[in-house]
């Protein structure tokens, strides 16, 4: 009990902290309206809202098949070579190196040699931050399938890597979906490698080659202002941010759970 | 119909452990052939020679000959063409957790590129049937898991899916060592129907199992076999010393 208090505690106070401080700036205009200049009332985080669905779309198109993939490897093709622990130590750095010298490095990688700043540099440097957690997860959730379950699909004469992809990875499917939606959560709110990246935009843009806006850095930008009216649509843009992280981890459970058999553990 | 299987200076190891020495034996065709021994005697380890499950473990080894209907397994065949050949039920159930009933019994064959699906709804039934299982199940082969099933129920369905890819050899790993009395006894039943369709072996710790399934038992110790002969004469006058004290419950 104490411990269920312990753990939800933080999550319900940031919650209705966030209410508390945005929910009175939200209205439709939020979420239809491009940001106005300073002074002008209104104004919202529409093309910040768009701007962070192509970024974490481009993400997940690059970190979760790239993940996965290596995931695979290590837990069912590579398991005891000295390539896979290269590629498991490999993955343990790449988790540790702080996101915004991930920034730096896309941006000397793909940014200065394109000349400009572009959603597209942005989305890679979100891609290669899910990479080691989908990568480690997925082989994490491998590893749990238990070895009767490859024997029996073996004994059948289906052969390796059609048993791996057909069966152990579906078996191991949730946990998979799992560790994609935690990466998924974590740079949804990533500010930093951002910031030498897609770089922001006060308009609006939808295109892979030019700067684009990003809730997490819009947030940034109004909360280091000095105006008030500022400050208000920071908060609202934080409660918006959250809300939408946890409407997009509940559609991908729901829609991922639909097909479950009864029984199936 | 089953085929014979006839076993050459077979070896076994896993790694420097010498896990098989010398098998010489011959397996009738639809016949049930029990092996016995105590544990770690090589009797698994000789099973999953036979339908080359062994080297799926990368310290594994063998060598000698295997021939199963004239055809020399490690020879002349790839590993995936003969574990179609050659079916396998393991001590625990596996069926697989994510697939429904149905998708159980079908997945030999739609991971070998089956798609018809009145041949497979065919295939799935008679394999069902064979194993037993159909009138509990009938009702549910896509709704239900097949991990939802009962311990008994679901080793029936693992050998249903064994049936389904149509082999002539059905390999049992002590089938019924992780099982109840009653589902023990529906096994056994099952063993004696399958084997007019199928040359059996099993393996087994129970020599009351192997006493009433089995036409014929080979008796296995320390990686060799010690006696191959009848089921009735090994039970009731083994020539081997060995036997007899394993039989009679002096050790094992």
């Amino acid at each position: 009990m104490l411990a269920t208090v312990l753990v939800v505690a933080p999550l319900v106070a940031i919650f209705i902290y966030l209410v508390y401080k945005g929910a009175s700036s939200l209205n439709l205009a939020f979420f239809t309206h491009n940001p106005v200049p300073v002074g002008e009332l209104g104004g919202g985080m529409a093309n910040a809202i768009v701007g962070s669905a192509i970024l974490l779309g481009v993400g997940s198109l690059i970190g979760i098949p790239m993940g996965i993939a290596g995931g695979i490897f290590l837990a069912e093709f590579g398991r005891g070579t000295k390539l896979a622990n290269a590629v498991r130590f490999t993955a343990d750095v790449l988790n540790g190196v702080p996101s915004i010298v991930m920034g730096i490095a896309i941006y000397s990688l793909i940014v200065v040699p394109q000349g400009h700043f572009s959603a597209f540099s942005g989305g890679v440097a979100l891609g290669i931050m899910m990479i080691p957690t989908v990568c480690r997860t997925t082989e994490e959730m491998l590893l749990m399938v238990p070895n009767a379950v490859r024997e029996a699909a073996l004994a059948l004469g289906v052969p390796n890597w059609r048993s791996v992809l057909a069966i152990t990875v579906k078996t191991a499917s949730p946990g998979i979906i799992t560790g994609c939606m935690l990466a998924f959560a974590r740079v949804a709110g990533e500010t930093a490698p951002l910031i030498f990246t897609a770089f922001g935009n006060m308009g609006w843009s939808e295109k892979l080659s030019e700067p684009i806006a990003a809730l997490p850095l819009q947030i940034w930008v109004y909360a280091i202002s000095p105006y008030d009216e500022w400050h208000r649509l920071a908060w609202a843009g934080a409660l918006v941010l959250i809300v939408l992280i946890v409407l997009a981890v509940s559609l991908v459970r729901y829609v991922t759970s639909r097909g479950v058999l009864k029984g199936a553990s | 119909m089953g085929v014979g299987i006839e076993v050459t200076n077979l070896n076994a190891w896993y790694g420097t452990n010498h896990t098989l020495q010398e098998i010489n034996l011959n397996i009738p065709a639809n016949h049930a052939t029990a092996l016995i021994g105590p544990s770690g005697c090589g009797k698994s380890t000789f099973v999953r020679c036979i339908n080359r499950m062994h080297e799926t473990n990368p310290v594994a080894r063998v060598t000698g000959s295997v021939l199963i209907g004239g055809l020399d397994i490690y020879a002349d065949a790839k590993p995936v063409e003969i574990r179609r050949r050659v079916g396998m039920v393991f001590q625990r159930p596996n069926p697989f957790p994510t697939m429904s009933i149905y998708d159980n019994v079908a997945a030999g064959l739609k991971l070998n590129g089956y798609t018809n699906h009145h041949v497979l709804d065919e295939i799935v039934e008679k394999s069902l049937k064979n194993s037993a299982l159909w009138e509990e199940v009938k009702d549910d082969l896509k709704k239900k898991s097949g991990a939802s099933l009962s311990g008994g129920q679901q080793q029936r369905l693992c050998i249903a899916r064994a049936l389904a890819v149509d082999p002539e050899v059905l390999l049992m790993d002590e089938p019924a060592s992780a099982l109840d009395p009653v589902s023990t006894s529906k096994i056994e039943d099952l063993i004696f129907q399958l084997k007019s369709q199928y040359t059996i072996v099993i393996v087994t710790h129970n020599m009351q199992q192997a006493a009433r399934v089995a036409e014929n038992t080979g008796f296995f110790l320390n990686g060799r076999m010690v006696e191959f002969d009848s089921t009735h004469k090994i039970f009731t006058n083994p020539s081997d010393k060995r036997t007899e004290d394993y039989i009679t419950g002096r050790f094992g």
